[in-house]
């Protein structure tokens, strides 16, 4: 295993870092340790970010003030942290165990670039779209934007290049690939990343109990659906 | 309380401290942009420092006021009037139901902070009143003829200020009176805008080639026409990496230089998202967030570099100078 850094972010954020790559591993201890310091509840931490291969701990220096031998917070705090992560390497993370099923409709209006992918993997539009279905999927994280999720898992054979002219408008629900990463956008945003389908699934509503539907580390299936049923669903 | 909005102003919103805890399903904290005006504004009207006021953007809105209450203008100076009479900033202003404030425009600066006794009760987003206008979430920004509500007011303060505006009305009909005492501005609001913003180095400060690296702190910044609550584009020397870095997206926050391919840094400001996947070459340190937000479209920027240890410091110091404040202020209100 690679050595885990901590670095700061500026005066009031700590970044934990397992590595710097897309890779499951990573994510997975990445994942475990943000559970483990959601439920560790350390004082002045506002907020946790669980990235790809990282942890960014939001917190209020004033909690980790000086208690007499001088040290500053980011010292006592990183100290605190590197405690924690120690402790989680040795646990195994099971992660969030409910699968979610999102149906995807696939090309068409709902998949504009589905045939400049199909020509980027040398494969069918057929082919492309079942092994797009077929995958593992698990929610790497979320940001960008409310909701937006990044999933690990796709088919190597269908990494493309992001777009050369990012979209000023990618409809909600667009479910795409940029690189290596698929993903699917929760509200209207402007991407770059190739739209394959459209999931009639609301992805965040702030008003709901869970605003968001997939929380980091979510295993997620995809299944595709006619035209007919996307707009029976979405109605 | 009622407020009725006449005229919104350029761009008025609700904020208060920010909607944090929600950075996994990639809500990112928003909140007042010079988060210190804010507060000292709420503390002014005998407020929580949690609660919701209204982040003012170059020009000032009109507002008319349907009950008695207790106002504090902070941040940038802005014209202002209640009916005919100039409201000071930086104090407690007892107004009377029925009178229209009018905001203007500001000499300097470019957000002032409107706290009303009570706070600004609009729906909880998340834990927050914040307007996120990026994320879409929270209320939108100010349009005329809306309403808006504040929670019930204090009731143990500004009840000499009452006092004396009803002694004032039997000779003057006045509907405002303005507290005799205020808070120095001075460490809260700085118009120069050549001191320089106390930048920590990021983590991919060190890839920077060398002329890059001197152009950061060396030379001037503008900021960009485009510069919005989320961020600052920033027009000047065009910086870049001795190589390209190949980058997965992590947290970032508010204060965050990144480097994006085109070589024109932006600083990501209150509503930053919360994870970026742009070269991270600097953090702005928290101290100097408040006076970064006071920047106008157009006007030049300069950094200096300082260490975490130093940002840290001075954070703490500016904390407990604010607990002090908060303090004072609580004292005088009781006995206003």
């Amino acid at each position: 295993m690679s050595a885990v850094r901590i670095e700061a972010l500026g005066d009031c954020a700590l970044v934990i870092r397992f590595g710097d790559s897309i890779d499951a591993q990573l994510n997975a201890r990445a994942l475990a340790a943000c559970a483990a310091l959601q439920s560790a509840a350390l004082p002045g931490v506002r907020d946790i970010a669980p990235a790809y291969a990282s942890v960014c701990v939001h917190y209020d220096p004033c909690a980790w003030a000086d208690a007499g031998d001088g040290r500053l917070p980011h010292l006592r705090l990183g100290e605190r942290l590197r405690k924690l992560v120690d402790n989680v390497a040795t646990q195994p993370w099971v992660g969030a165990g409910e699968i979610i099923d999102v149906p995807v409709c696939y090309g068409g209006e709902f998949g504009p670039d589905l045939h400049a992918v199909a020509e980027h993997a040398g494969m069918s539009v057929d082919e492309v779209v079942s092994r797009h279905a077929a995958g593992n999927y698990r929610v790497a994280m979320l940001g960008f934007a409310p909701g937006f999720a990044y999933l690990l898992g796709l088919d190597p054979e269908l990494h493309t290049p992001r777009r050369a002219n990012p979209r000023i408008r990618v409809p909600a629900g667009s479910v795409a690939i940029g690189g290596a990463q698929t993903g699917i956008y929760p509200h209207e945003l402007p991407g770059g990343w190739n739209l394959v389908g459209r999931t009639p699934l609301t992805l965040f509503d702030a008003s709901r109990a869970t605003p968001a539907l997939f929380v980091p580390g979510q295993r997620v299936r995809l299944h595709a659906i006619e035209a007919s049923q996307f707009r029976t669903s979405a109605a | 309380m009622n407020i009725r909005v006449i005229t919104p102003g350029l761009l008025t919103t609700v904020q208060d401290a920010g909607r944090s805890g929600h950075a996994s399903i990639g809500v990112g904290n928003a909140g007042a942009m010079d988060s210190v005006a804010l507060r000292l504004a709420n503390y002014l009207v005998g407020n929580s420092h949690r609660s919701a006021g209204l982040e003012i953007t170059l020009l000032g809105p009109r507002l008319r006021f349907d009950d008695d209450t207790l106002i504090a203008l902070t941040g940038a100076p802005i014209r202002a009037h209640c009916d005919d009479s100039e409201v000071p900033s930086w104090r407690p202003v007892a107004i009377r139901a029925g009178s229209e404030l009018t905001l203007g425009g500001m000499r300097h600066g470019a957000r002032s902070y409107l706290a009303i006794a009570g706070g600004i009760d609009t729906n909880c987003v998340l834990g927050s009143r914040s307007s996120d206008l990026n994320a879409g979430l929270g209320p939108p920004m100010l349009v005329a003829g809306a309403a808006l509500a504040t929670h019930r007011a204090p009731v143990d303060v500004g009840g000499r200020l009452w006092k004396q505006l009803d002694a004032d009305r039997a000779r003057t009909r006045a509907k405002m009176v303005a507290a005799t005492w205020l808070i120095d501005p001075a460490p809260w609001f700085d118009p120069a805008t050549q001191t320089p913003l106390r930048m920590i180095a990021g983590s991919h400060c060190p890839h920077l080639d060398q002329g890059s690296r001197r152009a950061l702190f060396d030379t001037g910044f503008r900021v960009g026409v485009d510069s919005n609550r989320t961020g600052y584009r920033l027009e000047g020397a065009r910086l870049a990496l001795r190589k390209p870095l190949e980058l997965v997206s992590e947290g970032v926050s508010t204060g965050t230089v990144q480097l994006p391919p085109g070589g024109q840094p932006i600083v990501l400001m209150a509503e930053a998202p919360s994870c970026g996947g742009y070269p991270r070459i600097g953090q702005i340190i928290a101290v100097d967030l408040p006076r970064l937000a006071q920047y106008r479209p157009g006007e030049t920027l300069h950094f200096v570099e300082t260490s975490l240890d130093d940002a840290q410091t001075r954070y703490l110091q500016r904390e407990r100078a604010l607990s002090r404040i908060a303090q004072n202020i609580a004292r005088r209100l009781r006995e206003d």
